[in-house]
């Protein structure tokens, strides 16, 4: 188990290595670097003195070197300066790092509260009203545009009647620290939250249903029906065993999903995220910006895998590895 | 039958899978599939290979196919090694070899009509206008016992014994010498079984075929094989008349297998068991025996002109 | 014989396909009685196993329409509320499925499978049941018990797992054990163990076995009584002996012919002309294998056919039986594709 989880984390190093190479490339690749946009187009500084300091910025060194050094300076925390905000990148991250992770994971924990009972509920009395209401549903949020929907809600909850605050993470009164920051924190993320969730949660419950009308016509099940056992525990002894196995081991997926797709969601509701920073940087060409969060989200996404394929192989005997 | 040379000699035939572990995934050891295997088979032959699950026949037959990779050993066919042979010319070689699947549910496409299913072989190799193809595999449906407008239709319209037939005319397409039958009646119904056997029969006079017909199922192997060869893991503990190997079997594995054929007689259901447990009493005892001092199987020693077992 | 453990009485099982009814099991009356074995032997489609499953109420009702009564020890199956169904399954009636590769839970120890009928049907303490899965693996014959209890399915052999699917059906003593193919998926010697091991088993637990099969070979070996079923009905039933000696319905007779364990070598088996018909196209008067012997004049089958003792125990369907001879023109051979 152990070696498995090891050789699982290993194999992590090379993909994020290739993960930063591509992305170095690209980022030289883009017009202009660090000198140009932040001193070029300045009428004092001659072309001379912008050699120079390029010379001294290392920006004149071969590719390896720049890329070592870049990579060095990653991990060690420091991710350049962005020449829009004039502010270390790492800066600029660290809140919205933390107002991403709290949106993600209230979407997540809401869109679960939602899926997995809706989920049930169809696969188990499939072909009943109920399941065909919730495959409606599950169609309606489907093939709703994100932004429509979530600018109804906006509208309709946050203008209209007024219950919610249309912006922001957090009162700019609020103390932090004190019991209004945490309740006003909890009232912002209300509604990014909800449109959020009702949305991501059409896949589970498609996902959830549909496996569990398949483990329904397993042979261990009607072994387990053969056992008389009543049908709540074949349900939930048997059946919801095996169908939720694959929603668990998906869940370190999921997550980093939501911090990546939080683009919609942050930019409509002005919500102070990762998401949000990255639509700002992206039009105003803040590439070291750009750059790091592709790597954030980019590394999300491969230890969200990772941590998944370990979930799994806690959770499934049959994967789990000596 | 007289002495002449094998259509297909398989000599020292070995098949080995890796097992990989470790936390750097390396081939640790190997799974001997098909571990140091010899026989041949004549032109018009039929030769059962016989085993339980797990001691290679299947491996073996994939692997004179080429669906597996030979680790070692010669594959003798019409005198030529398959075993060396690569890519394409493997494939011209080996079209006098077809293969008839267990599942013919599961072996045909079921998106493809029974036209496009049989012709593919030809497609493959000759170059034929869609009138001479459709003229060959209706040709070749009539043969097989089914109406030639079967062509336009799909495997699901068909019965299974039906479909096994469908993967024996595709199999027949390219006149091949020697069809590798790896379980063709196990999935079917008794009369379905029979059709099948007798049917197969009837071809192997009328093209002058010859089968490696692979089955666990001794009932069956009896009826249709002159010889047997019988698979214990990965190498072949006995080989000879199909006659001689069920009236006087001489490995302990062999006289196992035979005694857990079950009685058709309800009067003699005692008389078996007895002999059944005596069988395996025997085997437990002797088991150790089977084995050298490697702990691997001997080698066949002839015992008459056409009988051999794995005896020191 | 015992006394009779379980009577089916003109069991009608039928299943609604796009709006329609169609019987797949029609008309089958049989007893089993406490200590016999009773085979039901037939080919695929003939209706054996939907019987089995009704006897425990494993189909899906919504879709289900059962007709008749099968009483277990007096009380009618088919009234009972699911409640009180559940009482009997499980723990008065065993059930042995076909395949042990998916028979079992793949995320539950095999010692927990085997320890769940008694949490429900028997008054025993946790250590308890943990001693009896382990004495009830070593019954089965499973030497190294207590490994065993906590392996996971995949961790065992197909034969292994048979053996714990046995296990399961008999955890709690069960008056009945419905075994569905229980060696078809197993090698030839494993098979031999498993039949053996069923049969030791009855004869420790005096109870009552129902065997469905197809293979003529594992009935011969192990069936007190023998019925023959086609096209959801039973077309002969009689002791083993009897029918292996003189089987009578022309279906049965054909059947025999056509295993090559009963024919010489190289031989031309029998083969029984057409194809048995499905559930949709199936015809319901008359006599159901009259189509696939088309030789025998129609006056020979009965109009509305039915068992009949034709003499002490050995029953027969329809009056066909008594001019039958095999055809053996070759015509019949070649059968054509019907869609």
């Amino acid at each position: 188990m152990l070696t498995f989880i090891m050789r699982r984390m290993a194999i992590m190093i090379p993909q994020l290595l290739l993960l930063s190479l591509i992305i170095f490339v690209l980022a030289k690749a883009m017009p202009g670097d660090a000198v140009s946009g932040a001193i070029q187009g300045n009428p004092d500084v001659s072309a001379e003195q912008l050699e120079e300091i390029r010379g001294k910025m290392g920006l004149n060194d071969p590719w390896y070197t720049q890329y070592s050094r870049w990579l060095g300076d990653f991990v060690q925390g420091d991710m350049g300066m962005s020449y829009v905000h004039q502010q270390p990148v790492t800066t600029l991250l660290a809140g919205r790092l933390g107002n991403t992770f709290l949106l993600s994971l209230a979407t997540l924990i809401v869109s679960y509260l939602i899926a997995i009972p809706l989920g049930i509920i169809a696969g188990r009395w499939h072909q009943s009203w109920a399941d065909k209401l919730i495959v409606g549903y599950n169609y309606f949020s489907i093939a709703t545009p994100l932004f429509v929907f979530a600018l109804l809600v906006l509208f309709v909850f946050g203008f209209y009647f007024n219950w919610f605050p249309l912006g922001g993470s957090v009162d700019i009164q609020a103390e932090g620290g004190s019991w209004e920051y945490v309740v006003s924190k909890a009232h912002h993320l209300v509604l990014p939250t909800l449109s959020g969730a009702l949305l991501a949660t059409a896949g589970t419950i498609q996902y959830l249903r549909n496996d569990i009308i398949e483990t329904k016509l397993k042979d261990f099940v009607k072994t387990a029906r053969a056992k008389g056992i009543p049908e709540r525990r074949v349900y939930t002894d048997h059946i919801l065993r095996n169908s939720l196995l694959p929603i668990a081991a998906f869940l370190g997926y999921e997550i980093t999903l939501l911090i990546s797709g939080s683009i919609f969601i942050e930019s409509i509701y002005s919500y102070p995220g990762l998401g949000q920073l990255f639509v700002q940087s992206i039009s105003t060409r803040d590439f070291t910006v750009v750059s790091a969060l592709v790597m954030i989200s980019g590394a999300a996404v491969i230890v969200g895998t990772m941590l998944s394929d370990i979930i799994l192989s806690i959770v499934d005997p049959r994967i789990r590895i000596e | 039958m007289k002495k002449m040379s094998p259509l297909l000699s398989v000599q020292r035939l070995k098949v080995y899978f890796p097992i990989r572990g470790g936390f750097w995934h390396r081939a640790i050891d190997h799974t001997r599939a098909t571990d140091d295997v010899s026989f041949e088979i004549m032109e018009g032959e039929t030769y059962g290979l016989v085993g339980e699950s797990g001691c290679g026949k299947t491996t073996t037959g994939r692997a004179i196919i080429g669906l597996h990779k030979a680790t070692s050993g010669k594959i003798l066919f019409d005198g030529i090694d398959l075993a060396k042979l690569r890519g394409k010319e493997r494939r011209r070689r080996t079209k006098d070899i077809q293969m008839v699947f267990q599942d013919p549910y599961a072996s045909l496409n079921g998106r493809k009509k029974v036209l496009d299913i049989v012709a593919e072989p030809l497609r493959n190799f000759e170059r034929m206008s869609p009138q001479e193809e459709k003229r060959a595999v209706q040709t070749l449906l009539e043969r097989v016992g089914l109406d030639a407008d079967a062509a336009y239709r799909y495997p699901h319209q068909f019965s299974g014994g039906q479909r096994q037939r469908i993967g024996i005319a595709r199999a027949l397409t390219l006149n091949p010498k020697l069809i590798i039958a790896d379980e063709p009646v196990s999935a079917l119904d008794v009369s379905v079984q029979a059709q099948v056997l007798n049917f197969m029969q009837d071809i192997q006079k009328e093209f002058n075929l010859a089968y490696l017909f692979i089955s666990h199922d001794l009932g069956v192997v009896q009826h249709i094989c002159d010889r047997i060869g019988i698979m214990y893991r990965g190498r072949l503990v006995e080989e000879g008349l199909a006659e001689e190997v069920y009236s006087n079997p001489q490995h302990l594995y062999t006289k196992r297998l035979i005694s857990a054929i079950p009685e058709m007689e309800p009067a003699q259901r005692l008389a078996k068991r007895r002999v059944r447990q005596s069988v395996q009493e025997q085997y437990e005892g002797a088991y150790d025996q089977f084995f050298d001092k490697d702990g691997k199987l001997f080698d066949l020693k002839k015992i008459s002109k056409t009988h051999s077992v794995a005896v020191p | 014989m015992g006394k009779a453990l379980l009577e089916i009485e003109n069991l009608q099982t039928s299943f609604r396909i796009k709006g329609t009814d169609y019987a797949a099991v029609d008309d089958v009356s049989l007893c089993i009685h406490e200590d016999e074995v009773l085979a039901i032997v037939g080919e695929s489609g003939c209706g054996k196993s939907a019987l089995a499953l009704s006897i425990i109420g494993l189909h899906e009702p919504r879709v289900t329409d059962l007709r008749g009564a099968i009483r277990f020890e007096g009380e009618n199956l088919l009234e009972l509320s699911r409640k009180k169904l559940n009482e009997i399954r499980g723990k008065e009636i065993g059930m042995v499925f076909q395949d042990p590769m998916t028979a079992l839970n793949p995320l539950l120890t095999i010692g927990s499978q085997i320890e769940e009928p008694m949490k429900y049907h028997m008054d025993l303490s946790r250590i308890a049941r943990k001693e009896r899965a382990l004495d009830l693996l070593r019954r089965v014959g499973i030497r190294d018990e207590a490994l065993v209890h906590a392996r996971y399915p995949h961790e065992l052999s197909g034969g292994m797992r048979q053996r714990v699917v046995i296990a399961i059906a008999l955890a709690c003593n069960p008056r009945l054990l419905i075994a569905d193919e229980p060696t078809t998926a197993l090698d030839v010697t494993i098979q031999a163990q498993i039949m053996e091991l069923l049969k030791t088993l009855q004869s420790e637990m005096q109870s009552g076995i129902l065997l469905i099969t197809h293979d003529l070979g594992v009935v011969a070996e192990t069936a007190d009584r023998v019925a023959v079923m086609y096209a959801g009905q039973i077309v002969e039933l009689a002791e083993v002996d009897d029918i292996f000696a003189r089987p009578l319905h022309p279906y049965t007779r054909s059947l025999f012919q056509s295993n090559p364990a009963k024919m010489p070598r190289k031989g031309r088996l029998h083969v029984i002309q057409g194809r048995v018909p499905n559930l949709e196209n199936l015809k319901r008067e008359g006599c159901r294998f009259a189509d696939r012997v088309p030789w025998v004049p129609k006056t020979e089958h009965a109009r509305s056919p039915v068992l009949q003792e034709v003499k002490r125990g050995h029953f027969v369907r329809c009056t066909c039986y008594k001019n039958f001879h095999f055809n053996t023109g070759r015509s019949g051979e070649k059968d054509v594709a019907t869609s």
